[in-house]
């Protein structure tokens, strides 16, 4: 009886450690919905003025309404107050006229209007008509999330156009149609890496919020080899930059590891601290000795073509190997983290100190190794940006990533493949906002706080489990062995 | 006249789990009544239904024949339910009254606390009971079974009638329990209701005017202390016949495996803990060392295991030096640890049990090539050692926190008994086992003890210690008060020894 129990249990826990993610998307969808509808001024409108034009028969419901009825619901005289159209505007009644544009008086109403009939518009409300309201509302939403699709993924329609036309030959509307799929796994390259870094100082119990700062001094080293070796093959020239962003992040992200082995110090404290030194540190080198000679702003000389990681396809498709590079990496973290003893004595050390000691780890080298290899990571994702896409490193270098990868990392539960899969959905949301804005006039802040509230619901869980009536609490699993 | 507390077909159930099934328990005016059963055998989760930390999914609780409902602990309180719980629920720098009326302040003129009331009734409760407390002592400076009194008061103050002691001797040497027994009695002469959880049989038929026995959720027998013994009551508790003596044939001991000289070791507070202490353990004997816990066992074992260093003096593995040596060092050097506190430091809980298996041998052949892990050979080794060591568990891959406490600890006895060893430190290794347990890694203590392996045995528990140990060190306060045979010390004299009186006459003292 118990063995059934408890496999079915390590099931369902299973079970829920998908279902929670995707539910807490979900919710995140659903209330940055409700946002965007109570946000939008035309649903707004459609919610308390919903012009109704009068006419004799009614044939669509939901835009006119019979004379009998409109009767009902308006005397049949025009009264201060009434909102009637005049010369294409819409004009309130009023005993004194203060704004002659929005305004006339009953008087003059009473010449234009003695009694109302068909052809004019009167005003219902939401209450009158709901559905009007409803369908301005999902209009509204779906149009966002349309757009948001078709910023970040693409227009189905054109894509399965684009390959028809291909297979016939002609390959000219390939590049428009899966531009923005490719632009959301541009952006989503240095997600990977810098959740990749993140996620690992996690497993090893250790929170790394440094990963901006080793991002700025791995561009910072990685930039400086990139442009100052000159006449080297690519074979050599790519992988010596990439390995230079990498060691200049491994640096960073080891001074705190060794400050926690050593004195205690707390890691979180001084990795905040070391991405100031780093900001600052890029800010001297970028106005000074590794400005681009010549130029007024402040940002490095452009590296070597040789240093450049290889676009797959013709401008303005910017998909790089860089993007396949994080996945092999992401891999190769997955492998170092479960399938060596290196990864065995992280992830000991981050589940259990004691029992690490206790079982003869060192704790010293573990930790500075796991902010190295995190720092490392973080300064390979400057490198894929630098290498890949801009190829100069600038004063604003990074877009954030150091800090959306904390996020990253508690969203893929600090496992590679997780990481990879929550990086790959905020590529798409950050990749597919520019465009609701653009086209659905949804402000693209909406992106940020989506965003928010999918950290938010992962990280407090039961938010999640308390809206969806998931019952199964970890406590009550546990309150029975103490019997 | 109604029993003053009767649970009628109490059911509890946690996903997956029936902790408590049909319960009736009747507890009648001025009694004790002893629950007894092993860990996970639903008596917490029966006791918190009680206290109104847990709502039933069936049945009723009836209190002085009427049905009551108990919506929280301060619920339980007003209807006269106390609790003690096992850990103890105080503030250790603040006063013995300060403690007792926390969250139930007497107030004065509406703003002021009136120290001198709490103080008073405080004095009353301890008078009337014998409980010898003084109101004005600060907690931590007392001693543990005066602070396990001071939750007494804790709860009389507040007009319990029925009283919950969880396992309250498990932090007490004898001669406080035996203050504890004296303590319950008059609370039941004065008219009080006592329940009181425990495993220990000893205890139950020392004190009990009635005994209920739970097994996996179940009452599965009421009895008296006169109808019963302790075999009869082990094997309800279990469910099958249980050796209660540890059969061993006398130690064969050869050559020093263990050689510590003049140890000095600090508290993680700074303050000394072990002061300058020298003992031996040979190969093929049981070496126990027993103590209250708390007077240095704790840093005596991480010293020598390398997780503490020592201030003063050297020790000796297998003749080699290893006061400085690191765990791994001494680990490589045949050394086994089963650690007092499991989940703490013999575990990582939230790994698979197969991971747990080589937790100190995840890095050399055949476990690992390289820093490559071997998958195959780790899940090999985990599955031998699961049935090797009868550890029940539906797969090797569930988290060791999934466990039971004796499955846990049967996975670290497991773990560390497969290398070759020269010495087993075991410390507290049956802490809040179930008897099956208890008896299972006694045996294979004693297996190794005759495979030529010497055992430091640390345990609080006096009957481990007697029946186990084939020498005993008593420690109080960082010394060694006297090292005795175990065949020929009394009890009382152990008693008396971990209570750091000097017992001269001891015919079985070998030195000191």
């Amino acid at each position: 009886m118990k063995k059934g129990k408890r496999t079915e249990k390590e099931r369902r826990q299973r079970w829920r450690g998908l279902l929670v993610p995707l539910l807490a998307i979900v919710t995140a969808l659903i209330i940055s919905g409700l946002l965007i509808i109570v946000t939008d001024f035309d649903v707004h409108d459609a919610f308390t003025h919903i012009p109704m034009e009068i006419v004799d028969r009614v044939e669509y419901s939901w835009e006119e309404v019979s004379l009998e009825e409109a009767l009902e619901h308006h005397a049949a005289q025009v009264e201060i107050g009434d909102r009637v159209r005049v010369d294409g505007r819409w004009r309130t009644v009023v005993e004194t006229i203060d704004n002659p544009e929005r305004q006339l008086t009953l008087d003059e109403a009473r010449e234009i209007y003695p009694e109302l009939a068909v052809g004019v518009m009167v005003h219902f409300n939401f209450w009158q008509r709901p559905m009007v309201g409803f369908a301005a509302a999902w209009e509204s939403v779906a149009s966002a999330y349309a757009a948001l699709f078709e910023g970040s993924i693409g227009s189905p329609v054109q894509m399965v156009r684009a390959l028809i036309a291909a297979i016939g030959g002609d390959s000219s509307q390939l590049g428009r149609a899966f531009y923005p799929l490719t632009e959301s796994l541009v952006t989503a390259t240095p997600y990977i890496l810098t959740g990749l870094a993140v996620a690992l100082g996690f497993k090893a119990g250790l929170f790394n919020i440094g990963a901006e700062g080793q991002y700025f001094v791995g561009g910072l080293l990685g930039v400086f080899v990139g442009y100052s070796l000159k006449g080297l093959p690519m074979i050599v020239h790519l992988p010596l930059t990439l390995l230079a962003g990498m060691v200049g992040g491994a640096i960073w992200g080891a001074i705190p590891g060794l400050l926690k082995a050593k004195t205690g110090a707390h890691e979180v404290i001084n990795t905040i601290m070391m991405n100031y030194i780093a900001f600052a540190l890029a800010d001297w080198l970028l106005n000074g000795p590794m400005q681009r000679p010549d130029d007024f702003r402040p940002i490095s000389a452009e590296i070597q073509p040789s240093a450049f990681l290889p676009q797959f396809f013709a401008s303005p498709i910017r998909l790089h190997l860089g993007f396949i590079l994080a996945l092999l990496v992401a891999a190769a973290v997955y492998w170092l983290l479960f399938k060596t003893t290196v990864g065995f004595e992280l992830r000991t050390v981050g589940t259990n100190p004691h029992a690490a000691r206790y079982a003869g780890m060192n704790l010293t080298w573990n930790y500075v190794l796991a902010m190295a290899l995190s720092g490392g990571l973080a300064g390979l994702a400057a490198m894929n940006d630098i290498c890949g896409v801009i190829h100069y490193m600038p004063n604003a270098f990074s877009a954030g990533y150091g800090f959306d990868a904390i996020a990253l990392a508690l969203l893929g539960r600090s496992h590679p493949v997780g990481v990879v899969l929550a990086a790959l959905l905020f590529g798409i949301l950050r990749a597919g906002a520019s465009r609701m804005q653009s086209v659905a006039q949804i402000p693209i802040d909406i992106i940020s706080i989506l965003q928010a509230m999918i950290i938010i619901f992962i990280a407090a869980p039961e938010i999640i489990r308390a809206l969806y009536r998931l019952r199964d609490k970890p406590d009550a699993e546990l309150a029975p062995t103490k019997g | 006249m109604a029993p003053i507390l009767e649970l009628r077909g109490i059911t509890k159930r946690f996903p997956g789990v029936i902790a408590n099934d049909q319960i009736d328990l009747t507890l009648n005016e001025g009694e004790i009544l002893a629950l007894l059963g092993e860990n996970g055998a639903g008596k917490t989760t029966l006791m918190n239904i009680l206290y109104g930390l847990y709502d039933p999914d069936e049945g009723e609780i009836m209190i002085r024949g009427e049905a009551a409902q108990i919506d929280g602990p301060q619920d339980a309180i007003s209807q006269g339910i106390g609790m003690v719980h096992q850990h103890f629920m105080l503030v250790p720098p603040l006063t013995v009254a300060e403690n007792v009326i926390l969250g139930n302040e007497p107030i004065q003129r509406g703003l002021f606390l009136d120290r001198k009331l709490a103080a008073k009734r405080i004095r009353e409760i301890s008078d009337t009971y014998g409980l010898d407390v003084d109101p004005e002592a600060l907690v931590r400076t007392l001693p543990v079974g005066v602070q396990q009194r001071v939750e007494i008061i804790k709860v009389l103050y507040r007009s319990a009638d029925i009283l919950i002691l969880d396992e309250p001797t498990a932090v007490l040497t004898p001669q406080e329990v035996d203050d504890l027994f004296e303590v319950i009695q008059t609370l039941v002469d004065a008219g009080k209701s006592i329940i009181f959880i425990t495993h220990k049989l000893k205890e139950v038929l020392a004190l009990a005017d009635r005994i209920t026995v739970l097994r996996r959720g179940k009452v599965v027998g009421s009895t008296t202390p006169a109808d019963s013994d302790e075999e009869d009551l082990a094997a309800m508790m279990v469910g099958r016949e249980v050796s209660l003596v540890v059969e061993k044939a006398p130690a064969q001991p050869e050559g020093v495996v263990l050689d510590v000289k003049g140890l000095s070791i600090l508290d993680d507070r700074h303050s000394p803990a072990v002061n300058g202490i020298d003992l031996q353990v040979r190969s093929g004997e049981i070496l126990g060392v027993a103590g209250v816990q708390g007077n240095g066992q704790t840093e005596l074992v991480e010293a020598l295991t390398g997780l503490r260093s020592a201030t003063n003096g050297a020790f000796t593995i297998a003749g080699e030096a290893m006061t400085k040596a690191s765990p791994r060092e001494i680990t490589e050097a045949g050394v086994a640890h089963v650690p007092e506190d499991r989940q703490a430091d013999g575990l990582a809980l939230d790994f698979p049990i197969s991971d747990n298996m080589v937790l100190n041998t995840y890095y050399v052949p055949p476990y690992a090539k390289g820093i490559v892990l071997q998958d195959d050979v780790i899940r090999e080794n985990a599955e031998r050692l699961v049935r090797e060591f009868d550890v029940r568990t539906p797969g090797i891959d569930l988290p060791a926190a999934n466990l039971s406490g004796g499955n846990q600890q049967k996975v670290i006895v497991a773990r560390e008994f497969n290398r070759d060893i020269k010495l087993l430190i075991a410390s507290q290794p049956t802490r809040g086992l179930d008897v099956g347990s208890i008896e299972y890694i006694h045996k294979r203590i004693v297996e190794r003890r005759d495979q030529g392996v010497g055992v430091l045995l640390v345990s609080s528990e006096l009957d481990e210690i007697t029946q186990l140990a084939d020498r005993i060190v008593v420690m109080f306060k960082g010394r060694i008060m006297a090292t005795v045979d175990a065949a020929a010390v009394t009890r009382e004299q152990l008693g008396l020894l971990m209570a750091g009186v000097e017992v001269v006459e001891l015919s079985a003292v070998t030195g000191a």
